[in-house]
């Protein structure tokens, strides 16, 4: 959700209010996706990189967040009314707390919810989700090894007079998979993105979904989030749909 | 790019200058002439060469129109798709496409020595590539043995250093032997480097580097709670460059997608994507990319400067 600040900038208005006029934004693009069929939202609201803008800003952001999270709550919210299930996605120890409360809170109660889901990364970023993935994977590999700790002496002693002990190790080392690393990825709890949209004209993924992305459509409009409207997410459809086919098949490849 | 008349008694202001033939020259400095013929040659080539900032401009080959050299990708990533496409709108098999694909990739190479790049990485054959037909593969794999043995001398006369990414396991055994050849051969060289991915997949690349480090954690070497970016970072098989994450990638044929190339060095690279055909892609497409990577602003999630 590109181009908030140059949004403000451009119409002259007062800082955070590019940040709200985004949201607003978001909201239609919301009520777009899930009217046209789309399970799955998946939002880029705050990298762990946006930490290092200037401290006020952060903490407009932050209190934005925090004040729409709690509004997602009310009854008369899109949560409802498209029975959306929220998942905050990232590294939510950094958030401070009371927007972290806010964000287990909105994911509690819409825990039920079941017709589509909206994913919003908060402190987030690819290269940190694939780095808490490896860290929970070594973590389960560890505590599987020490739960099995007795058994694996005793097949330790027969696998040395066997002389295949080398083997066992290799066979240890190889332990982490593909899968293990994509069951502990924050995003595991979607299937990857079918569009990415970067808005402002911006050609990057800037740490965002590398690992999801993989063959992802990428559409990049040069309009700035607050002015992104329909008509660019039905041109984003339009070729995905031209290249579904393909991508079809490619998934299944893989 | 400033062209200025400068008079003989005062010395040029410190910009960037380029000589024309109707500005005025400046006075040689008396020396002791040498006797040979090709010593007065280098001297009068040395006497007309303008020095900015210590260096002869006359070293750099020129830039491209409204390139800036400060302003350079030190790492450029290539997606070069389209060979197939290309081959089929002339009505020619596919593998013409793959053989018009290399000429074009060896002009790559030679712009990039020319215009300074550091590091060049072409996606030459993906792990997916395999599930192509069986005689398609047999012949990228062939082109890709006959194009190094071909290229080897040219890598050494242009100090180009080569080196290669992917699962190896796969790969003909001639071809992996004379990968490790090349790269042996290559190694000390400190020109371009050449990185080409053979049999790769960026997923597999992470996997790889994770796996790595889980045998670390399983020594004891580290704690699972010490595990960062920069570890993986060391492990994957970029580690083979000084510049593992590429500036700009270029994805020709009109494909809006990344398709499993160098997943976690593309974080913050800028992304090119251009209708043109691979073999079509030569000095006129690289410019305007070029152009594209210069006009962009890289802020790395901070604000403006």
């Amino acid at each position: 959700m590109d181009g908030n600040r140059r949004y403000a900038k451009k119409k002259n208005l007062e800082e955070g209010a590019g940040h709200k006029a985004g949201f607003t934004s978001l909201m239609s693009m919301l009520k777009y996706c899930y009217e046209l069929g789309v399970k799955y939202a998946t939002v880029y609201a705050f990298s762990i990189d946006n930490f290092k803008r200037k401290p006020e800003e952060v903490q407009t952001v932050m209190d934005l967040m925090q004040e729409k999270i709690e509004g997602l709550l009310k009854e008369e919210s899109i949560v409802n009314q498209y029975g959306i299930r929220v998942y905050f996605i990232g590294n939510l120890n950094l958030l401070n707390e009371p927007v972290r409360v806010a964000a287990e809170n909105a994911m509690r109660a819409t825990a039920k919810n079941t017709k589509c889901a909206l994913l919003i990364c908060v402190a987030y970023t690819s290269t940190d989700e694939i780095v808490h993935a490896v860290q929970e994977s070594c973590l389960d590999k560890w505590e599987a090894k020490a739960s099995n700790g007795v058994e694996n002496d005793k097949k330790g002693e027969i696998q040395e007079v066997n002389g295949v002990e080398r083997e066992e190790k290799h066979e240890e080392h190889r332990a982490i998979q593909l899968v293990d690393i994509e069951k502990h990825l924050y995003m595991s709890v979607a299937p990857d993105p079918d569009i990415l949209i970067r808005t402002s004209g911006e050609t990057r993924l800037s740490n965002f979904l590398l690992w999801q992305s993989s063959n992802t459509l990428l559409c990049c409009p040069r309009a700035l989030w607050p002015e992104i409207g329909l008509w660019h997410l039905v041109w984003a459809i339009l070729n995905f749909q031209r290249n579904y086919s393909y991508l079809e098949k490619k998934k299944k490849q893989l | 790019m400033l062209s200025l008349t400068y008079f003989p008694l005062s010395p040029p202001p410190p910009l960037l200058l380029r000589r024309t033939t109707t500005t005025a020259p400046t006075p040689r400095p008396s020396r002791p002439l040498r006797a040979t013929a090709r010593n007065i040659a280098i001297e009068e080539e040395k006497d007309d060469a303008v020095v900015v900032r210590g260096r002869r401009v006359g070293e750099d080959p020129p830039l491209p129109a409204g390139l800036r050299r400060e302003a350079m990708p030190g790492h450029v990533a290539v997606i070069m798709d389209g060979n197939r496409r290309w081959a089929r709108m002339r009505g020619l098999p596919a593998v013409s496409g793959y053989e018009a694909g290399l000429r074009a990739l060896k002009g790559m190479v030679e712009m990039c020595c020319r215009w300074g790049v550091r590091v060049l990485t072409v996606f030459a054959f993906s792990s997916d590539n395999w599930l192509r037909p069986k005689v398609q593969v047999g012949f990228l794999m062939r082109l890709l043995e006959g194009g190094m043995k071909d290229e080897l001398n040219n890598f050494m006369k242009d100090n180009i250093r080569f080196s290669c990414i992917g699962d190896s396991s796969k790969l003909p055994d001639q071809l992996k032997e004379l990968i490790t050849y090349a790269e042996e051969r290559t190694n000390h060289n400190s020109g371009l480097q050449l990185i080409v991915a053979v049999s790769y997949s960026g997923k597999h690349d992470i996997v790889q580097a994770c796996q790595s480090i889980a045998l670390k954690v399983k020594d004891d070497v580290i704690e699972p709670e010490d595990i960062n970016e920069f570890l993986i970072e060391q492990e994957l098989q970029t580690n083979c460059t000084d510049i593992p994450n590429p500036d700009l990638l270029i994805r020709t044929s009109g494909e809006l997608r990344v398709s499993n190339f160098l997943l976690w060095q593309l974080a913050y690279t800028e992304l090119y994507f251009t209708n043109s055909h691979w073999p079509d892609f030569g000095e006129t497409e690289f410019v305007m990319a070029l152009q594209s990577f210069q006009q962009r602003q890289r802020r790395y999630g901070k604000r403006d400067s």
